[in-house]
């Protein structure tokens, strides 16, 4: 006697946007189709309205998690590797969906776990190494200490669907910042449910939101958004990163670009990522009775 | 009604103000009296931890018997009972756990990755987080300090250190410019009683971060919270000899000193101990740290927030008993606020509750042991002896177990056995002073160099001040705050090196 | 001689965080929830307050719970001045006092006139207790003989009936703010010093009220002479409202725990503390549905 094949439900990929999980609101979708064919999915194609609410998010978001303890900081970032081990299976067979071997996929999970890791670590320390108390020629104790920029803007790379992502977010997130993830546009799936690791890891709504869509339609926007402070393009063409410098004039916003063929090395991690989004604030105060 | 014509509109805030006289024709009614609230006793329960009856050392990542077939009793300072009896090392137990250290050193904890062995240290920090109200029981069950403090300071800090130096572990290249770090080898470590598990955390953390394996020897009368992290370290499934507990008496740490195979010694305790050491590892070529002795000055100047002050002398000399190498044993309250800085801290010793350590509303818990009860008492003796006034609370005290009333002495000269010794208990020495030269002279003048404490209200002040105590942590507007971020070490006879920090990773690092 | 006294507030908030651990059990919990009981001023202060939302209140004020008949009374109803009437007529007859609102209450942004015109009216209408609202914006801009001046001229309105002021706390931007209003307020004669209007957020806080029980209590030792304290608004918990009572004892002594000294401006607390005795007498957690609300 034959069983019937039970139906799976099929999951609906929305946006993460202050904490929670919307669908975009625009309407619109774009459709993802595994290589081997077998897996189907509607992807939100986020608007400028959809980036303006997360801006909107992440700039409300802001001073309290700056206002955290670096070692708060730190541990929600740890958590978010315990989240994500405990669902390797369900990451590697997305990777897989998405184009990569299994081998790649494990790779690829193993290396976003321990790169969280190496991240959650830095939290508290990276102010120890790039701050300085400044031996000034005055009688002043003068010290220079590091604040982040506020709302970053992320573009991940196309490749890497997950741990380029998390790639950028990590220093953004540590330093204090909060941050909108545009995340890979023909990748897309690993970014949303990534954001459901976020949703598990204590993190306070709005710290970080994450978008789908189309790069060419969406970096326009982030590139002219007055209330981005910061804004990092990761792989990506000439011409993009000629537009974000340009538009960053506007403002005289930072900017950086990140190219890796393999996000996995280790030049794809160090605290000079969490630098990047970082101000420096000197204090001086008189030493005297 | 007439207008109040004497001072100009918007003056000044310190110009004396010209209130109306008031014109109130009937006395006010007597007032009722009011009723006191008491404390009733808030227990915490100690059903669920789970304490065994005999403890051998972990060596090699098994609970072992000592090689002598002997134990040593620990008992629960606030009840005298018996806790436990723990295994008693003696030469050869310490030898066969620094050949386990050597063994994990050379196989396999120097050559993994730092990114993994981070991980191992994530993990232990997260297993503390878990099993933290198990912790703190039983190290106020053991030590006598108050539960509220072990779960407050003693357990999270201790956590916190290994999730601080968790992340140092595959990041030593940034910590030390232009310099290739690699860990010395094995280190063995002696820690204090007075905050055990916390100092096992100082110690082991940043050793383990740095590559390196460790032994550690509990103190005598308070072994328990470290056998119980073995247990968590057994549960993190850490290489086995990379942490090695090897439990005992003084010969147990000279022996742990002397063995050749040890690459650095760190020690905390007194210093009359740590002068030894020193000479023992004369021309021998090992690492050493030392984390000794204090009699450190808390200076409050007349511009401090005053009642934030005497708060914070409560925090530098009754909190755990008084038994901190860094407390602000020497008060000195620049003379003008004297009188009103001494009557505010009267008001506030009558209202700390001394007694049973299990209750949640006890401040100040019982003196760890007998040996140090005598020794406080002596100085109280002393003290008197040589002309001071004491004061004490009149707190009632349980009728078994070691306990000292918190206390202060005025009429004290800087030449007093009780203002140049330390005494490590809830006892404090209140001395004047006119100007800050004078504190500061004041503060310098002793052989010891550990803390210092600074009151005011004008930043200027602080920094001035704060620079030119020789101290190697400076407390102004606050004291006794930890934290593993924080470097923490002394100057002159307190001791060498620093624990906390980036620079606490450089003792168990050479270059 | 006046000086400001300074305050550190990182400390203070160490020295909060020290009292919050003081933990009552059993009879002391008890003996603690009824005194609370004893030093509420039930409050309502809404611009929609009706004569029946009045009488509801005072109904409340004297039988606050009918299954446990021996709960004390409150120590006073709190309400606008317009309403003084209908809550004496309710409450003739018990020891409940009827304190009132005045002065342009809840800005303070009006003329010394029309404050000492509406003082005299509270009290010619039978006030009890008068709680004024201190002008937070001469106090912010320096003019501190203008603030005192006028709380000297609204104690003398107040003839008998004894004055509380309102120092708006969550308006004045740090402790040593609070300090100096409260030393302030009173030299200028209060008889009680209180944090909050309850229209402002933050209202009542436990720093907040350290600190002012700190500047009662340095009154006290300078002069002898004992000033009241009340923390009002944002006090919905029994469990906070002990705290409280912790932190008066500790600073000022049990002589203070007493409803010519200490009063809880509230409203919704009552049957949260109603709630907890029932459930030390029955030891059950209780339901709100037990409990009437009026």
């Amino acid at each position: 006697m034959q069983t019937q094949a039970r139906l799976k439900i099929q999951k609906t990929y929305k946006i993460f946007v202050d904490g929670k999980f919307p669908r975009t609101e625009s309407g619109r979708y774009f459709s993802f189709q595994s290589r081997s064919g077998e897996m189907t999915a509607n992807v939100s194609l986020c608007s400028r309205k959809d980036l303006r609410d997360a801006v909107t998010a992440a700039r409300g978001a802001q001073p309290k998690w700056a206002g955290a303890t670096a070692t708060n900081r730190g541990q929600i970032l740890y958590r978010m590797a315990e989240m994500l081990e405990t669902r390797r299976a369900a990451f590697r067979e997305e990777l897989v969906w998405q184009g990569q071997t299994p081998e790649q996929a494990e790779s690829e999970v193993s290396a976003s776990v321990d790169r969280l890791v190496h991240y959650a670590g830095w939290a508290d320390k990276y102010q120890q190494i790039f701050s300085s108390v400044n031996p000034v020629a005055s009688k002043h104790f003068n010290f220079s200490v590091l604040e982040p920029v506020g709302v970053v803007g992320l573009l991940a790379p196309e490749k890497y669907p997950l741990l380029g992502l998390i790639s950028l977010m990590a220093p953004v997130l540590v330093g204090g910042n909060t941050c909108v993830v545009l995340g890979s546009e023909s990748n897309p799936l690993s970014a949303i449910s990534f954001t459901e690791v976020l949703g598990t890891s204590d993190v306070p709504a709005g710290v970080i939101n994450v978008l789908t869509g189309k790069r060419s339609e969406l970096l326009p926007h982030f590139a002219t958004h007055m209330e981005i402070n910061a804004l990092v393009l990761a792989d990506g063409t000439p011409e993009e990163w000629l537009k974000i410098e340009q538009e960053a004039a506007h403002t005289v916003r930072r900017s950086a670009h990140y190219q890796f063929a393999d996000w996995s090395v280790p030049q794809a991690q160090s605290p000079y990522f969490i630098l990047d989004c970082q101000e420096l604030k000197t204090t001086w105060h008189p030493i005297g009775l | 009604m007439k207008k109040n014509k004497l001072a100009p509109k918007g003056s000044g805030a310190a110009k004396k103000l010209n209130i109306k006289k008031l014109n109130i024709k009937t006395k006010p009614p007597a007032l009722k009296k009011g009723i006191r609230i008491e404390y009733a006793p808030s227990l915490e329960s100690s059903d669920h931890i789970q304490l065994q009856k005999t403890y051998g050392h972990f060596i090699d990542g098994k609970f072992v018997e000592p090689r002598s077939g002997q134990y040593l009793a620990t008992h629960n300072p606030a009840t005298e009972e018996k806790l436990a009896d723990v295994a008693l090392g003696n030469s050869q137990d310490v030898h066969d756990a620094v050949m386990a250290a050597r063994r994990a050193s050379d196989k396999t904890w120097s050559r993994m990755p730092g990114s993994e062995r981070a991980k191992y240290i994530f993990r232990i920090a997260r297993l503390m987080q878990e099993r933290a109200r198990e912790l703190a029981i039983i190290e106020t069950l053991d030590g006598g300090k108050p539960l509220r403090e072990s779960r407050t300071v003693d357990i999270p800090i201790a956590a916190a250190h290994f999730f601080y130096y968790a992340g140092w572990a595959d990041k030593l290249e940034y910590a030390f410019p232009n310099r290739k770090a690699q860990p010395v080898g094995v280190a063995g470590q002696i820690v204090p009683w007075n905050f055990p598990l916390l100092m096992a955390a100082w110690k082991i953390a940043p050793a383990l971060a740095a590559g390196n394996t460790v032994v550690l020897k509990p103190a005598e009368t308070t072994p328990l919270t470290a056998l119980k992290l073995a247990e968590i370290i057994q549960m993190a499934d850490l290489p086995p000899g990379v942490v090695n507990i090897v439990t005992g008496a003084g010969a147990t740490g000279q022996a742990l000193v002397e063995h050749p195979e040890v690459n650095k010694i760190a020690f905390t305790g007194s210093t009359l101990v740590g002068k030894k050491i020193q000479k023992m590892l004369a021309g021998q070529g090992k690492k050493l740290t030392l984390e000794l002795g204090g009699k450190s000055a808390n200076i409050i100047f007349e511009d401090a927030a005053l009642d934030q002050a005497v708060e914070g002398i409560v925090d530098s000399i009754f909190f755990n008993q008084g038994h901190v190498c860094c407390a602000g044993s020497r008060l000195l309250v620049q003379e003008s606020v004297a009188k009103i800085v001494i009557r505010k801290l009267q008001a506030r010793m009558d209202t700390l509750i001394v007694g049973n350590p299990m209750d949640k509303n006890t401040d100040i818990g019982a003196i760890n042991s007998k040996m140090q009860l005598n020794k406080i008492e002596e100085y109280l003796q002393a003290g008197q002896d040589e002309g001071a006034t004491l004061y004490q609370s009149q707190c009632a005290v349980p009728n078994k177990g070691y306990w000292v009333r918190p206390s202060f002495f005025t009429d004290v000269a800087q030449s007093h056995r009780i203002t140049q010794e330390e005494i490590f208990g809830p006892v404090l020495t209140i001395q004047t002073f006119r100007t800050p030269e004078e504190a500061i002279e004041k503060a310098n003048n002793t052989p010891y160099g550990l803390a210092g404490g600074v009151w005011t209200d004008k930043g200027a002040k602080i920094f001035k001040v704060t620079s030119q105590i020789k101290a190697g942590v400076i407390w102004a507007n606050t004291y006794n705050r930890f934290d593993p971020t924080s470097p923490f070490g002394g100057y002159k006879e307190s001791g060498m090196g620093r624990e906390g920090g980036l620079h606490g990773l450089a003792p168990y690092l050479k270059f | 001689m006046w000086t400001k006294v300074c305050v550190d507030e990182v400390g203070v908030e160490n020295r909060v965080a020290r009292l919050g651990a003081r933990s009552l059990k059993k009879d002391t919990k008890v003996k603690a929830l009824r005194l609370a009981m004893s030093l509420m001023d039930l409050t309502t202060l809404d611009a929609k307050d009706t004569p029946g939302k009045v009488r509801q209140l005072c109904q409340k004020a004297k039988r606050p719970c009918e299954s446990m008949l021996d709960v004390p009374p409150v120590a006073a109803v709190c309400v606008y001045p317009n309403m003084i009437r209908i809550a004496k007529k309710e409450l003739l007859g018990t020891s409940i006092q009827v304190a009132a609102v005045a002065t342009a209450f809840p800005s303070g942004m009006s003329s010394q006139r029309v404050k000492i015109a509406e003082t005299k009216w509270a009290v010619s209408e039978g006030a009890d207790e008068v709680d004024m609202v201190i002008s937070r914006g001469h106090f912010l801009a320096g003019e501190y003989n203008f603030v005192a001046d006028e709380i000297a001229a609204v104690k003398e309105a107040c003839g008998q009936a004894h004055l509380k002021v309102i120092l708006e706390t969550g308006e004045l931007g740090s402790l040593d703010q609070v300090r100096w209003a409260s030393d302030l307020a009173i030299s200028a004669g209060a008889d009680f010093i209180k944090t909050s209007t309850g229209k402002v957020q933050p209202a009542a806080t436990l720093p907040v009220t350290l600190v002012m029980l700190e500047a009662i209590r340095d009154h006290f030792e300078r002069t002898g002479k004992k000033i009241g304290m009340k923390p009002a608004g944002g006090i919905q918990t029994a469990k906070l409202a002990l705290q409280y009572l912790v932190m008066v004892q500790e600073t000022l002594g049990p002589d203070w725990l007493s409803p010519d000294l200490f009063r809880f401006g509230a409203s919704v607390l009552a049957n949260d503390l109603l709630r907890q005795l029932m459930k030390e007498r029955s030891g059950r957690y209780q339901s709100f549905d037990y409990f009437s609300k009026d």
